[in-house]
């Protein structure tokens, strides 16, 4: 007995080694948010040393390929802000319905049923919704069924099928901040006489309230970032208008025509292409912060 | 009193029956759009959908095109990506999830860049991958190891979130059973939880995968709109896949285009209605609730 020890018998150096490797693993992540702002910002950097910088983010007239050119980056801004706003205000009402619908009317065997038809419309491609905002939406319920005087491409037309693209993000974050808040609210608000409309509208909305402004947030965030749906339906024209039934390019948009294009690794042409992205990855960036401090917010409230 | 007695009154008031159908009507509008979105596209697409999609090369004469090329090209690139994403990324999730001291700060750093990665634009992990391959001195962009790259970084995040949920979802009792009997950390790890978890892993990455198959911005990005009539038959071999097909079919300008695009397209949405169908099948019949 004057042996026994309960120190382990051998070092197990394998075990250590183990655990190195699954922790690289996990700081690979570090690594790929480096390699994303290196290789964005090195050529916006260059970019920037040939149009200065007030120039790019002030600037009305975007035509990089063109005799002279112009640099203003505001068209693609006012685009991609244009479709965001059209694919809210669709996502926004009817994410929120069915998130509602869902945590407070649906039974056990509704919820079952209705939850999967809601995720297909996630595992959509995005491609494939802009196929269809191109040829079904505007040419057949924008032009026959509405008459509504529309080219071939519109704001209006991708705005709205990025939209219904982005119901199931708001639909399930707000979903899951309903269902956190607690029973005994609920039950409070109808031992007090209140129905289940008034109970959900006063009490568990408001009480859910940072967990739906942080699913607001992230349809946002895939809003200004969705490129196919854009580049196919809006069309790759630069515009300024407020006009929905025209036209517009988007940041997204812009960087994937560029890319059809071929331009010279390090000419102008090419790190313009690269400064739009650093923009584009910094406002999403910033959004996105937004979204996961607001979700650790409603996850630590109850 | 009568406010006890009429319940029922008290529930259909004209204003709450209002919110009740706002409500349905918004579960209305998703479904009827689904509805559309593939009615419209198998009415479009149905003179297309036959075995010439899946053994012609795109051609120039849309009668004679398919999208032999694109579909290899999917199965291809999307499975090298799946061979360098699921690893790592289970590895990640498994330090995260077992391992990581939650108050160190490199370790939530680490958290808050995945959450921000996985919100991250497509397009961006396409001019990532450009970037890469120029250090790493390739001189053509439109290679598979690229197109893989660039979907392997797209869906790690996502891989890494669902696996730590996977296996936060295992009960601590597990753990600290095979503990007790003195099994290492690694052990119980490696031996109880991890396999425990495996049904909703699955799950996760087949949900993944299906989102590195339908994704096309980073790839347009790698010069992927090409026109390819040969098998892709290596690391380094030109490719083109599904969405990037459908992509350049819907903006060319012929009818004949578009019907193969909405073909394509009807196809694409079968393959991920399949995985995710997979993916349903082995969470009802495999997983455990503890």
């Amino acid at each position: 007995m004057a042996n026994f020890s309960l120190a382990p018998t051998s070092k197990r150096r394998g075990e250590k080694v183990v655990r190195g490797i699954l922790f690289s693993a996990a700081a690979l992540s570090v690594v790929v948010t480096i390699g994303i702002l290196a290789s964005l910002l090195i050529p916006a950097v260059a970019f920037l040393r040939e149009v200065p910088i007030v120039e790019f983010l002030t600037g009305t007239r975007w035509a990089p390929r063109f005799e002279p050119a112009s640099f203003g980056v505001l068209p693609l801004v006012v685009g991609t802000l244009w479709t965001t706003v059209i694919a809210l205000s669709v996502a926004v009402p009817i994410g929120l319905g069915i998130a509602i619908f869902l945590s407070e009317y649906a039974s056990r065997r509704n919820r079952k049923f209705i939850k999967p038809v809601i995720e297909l419309l996630a595992g959509i491609p995005t491609v494939v919704y802009g196929f269809f905002a191109l040829e079904f939406f505007t040419q057949t319920i924008l032009k026959s069924w509405l008459s509504l005087e529309v080219g071939s491409f519109s704001v209006l037309s991708a705005g709205f099928v990025m939209g219904i693209m982005i119901v199931p993000t708001i639909a399930s974050i707000s979903e899951d901040a309903l269902n956190a808040v607690p029973q005994g609210l609920r039950q409070g608000s109808f031992a007090l006489g209140a129905n289940k409309m008034q109970t959900t509208i006063k009490v568990v909305i408001p009480a859910a309230l940072s967990g739906i402004a942080a699913a607001i947030v992230l349809g946002v965030s895939r809003a200004v970032g969705e490129t196919m749906i854009v580049s196919l339906a809006a069309g790759n024209r630069p515009n300024i208008s407020l006009n929905p039934l025209e036209g517009a390019q988007t940041m997204t948009g812009f960087i994937a025509n560029a890319a059809l294009g071929d331009s010279r690794v390090g000419s102008v042409e090419y790190n313009t292409l690269f400064a739009v992205g650093a923009l584009l990855f910094l406002l999403t960036l910033l959004i996105n912060l937004i979204s996961i401090r607001l979700v650790r917010k409603f996850r630590q409230a109850y | 009193m009568t406010t006890l007695i009429n319940k029922t009154n008290h529930e259909h008031t004209p204003l709450a029956l209002i919110f009740l159908s706002l409500l349905w009507f918004s579960l209305f509008t998703a479904a009827t759009f689904l509805i559309i979105l593939f009615g419209s596209l198998l009415l479009d697409g149905f003179s297309r959908l036959n075995g010439d999609l899946f053994t012609q090369y795109n051609n120039t004469v849309p009668v004679q095109a398919g999208a032999r090329a694109a579909i290899l090209g999917t199965l291809f690139v999307v499975s090298v990506a799946a061979l360098m994403t699921v690893p790592i990324g289970i590895m990640a999730a498994i330090y995260l999830e077992e391992f990581a001291d939650k108050r160190n700060r490199f370790n939530r750093f680490i958290e808050l860049n995945i959450q921000n990665l996985s919100a991250v634009p497509a397009i961006v992990f396409g001019m990532l991958t450009l970037g890469v391959l120029q250090i790493l001195g390739f001189s053509n962009k439109n290679i598979v190891f690229g197109g893989s790259l660039a979907l392997a970084l797209l869906v790690m995040p996502v891989i890494i979130l669902t696996t730590r949920e996977a296996l936060r979802a295992v009960p601590q009792e597990i753990r600290a059973g095979s503990l007790a009997l003195g099994a290492t950390e690694i052990q119980t790890t490696f031996r109880q939880t991890l396999p425990a978890a495996i049904p909703s892993i699955a799950t996760g990455t087949i949900l993944a995968i299906s989102r590195a198959i339908g994704e096309a911005a980073p790839l347009l990005l790698l010069g992927a709109l090409v026109f390819i009539t040969y098998d892709p038959n290596g690391l380094l071999a030109g490719f083109t896949t599904l969405p990037i097909q459908i992509f350049g079919w819907s903006s060319a300008p012929q009818e004949e285009f578009k019907t193969l695009a909405a073909a394509a397209s009807v196809l694409l949405l079968a393959i991920l209605l399949m995985m995710n169908g997979l993916a349903i099948y082995i969470r009802n019949k495999f997983e455990r609730k503890w």
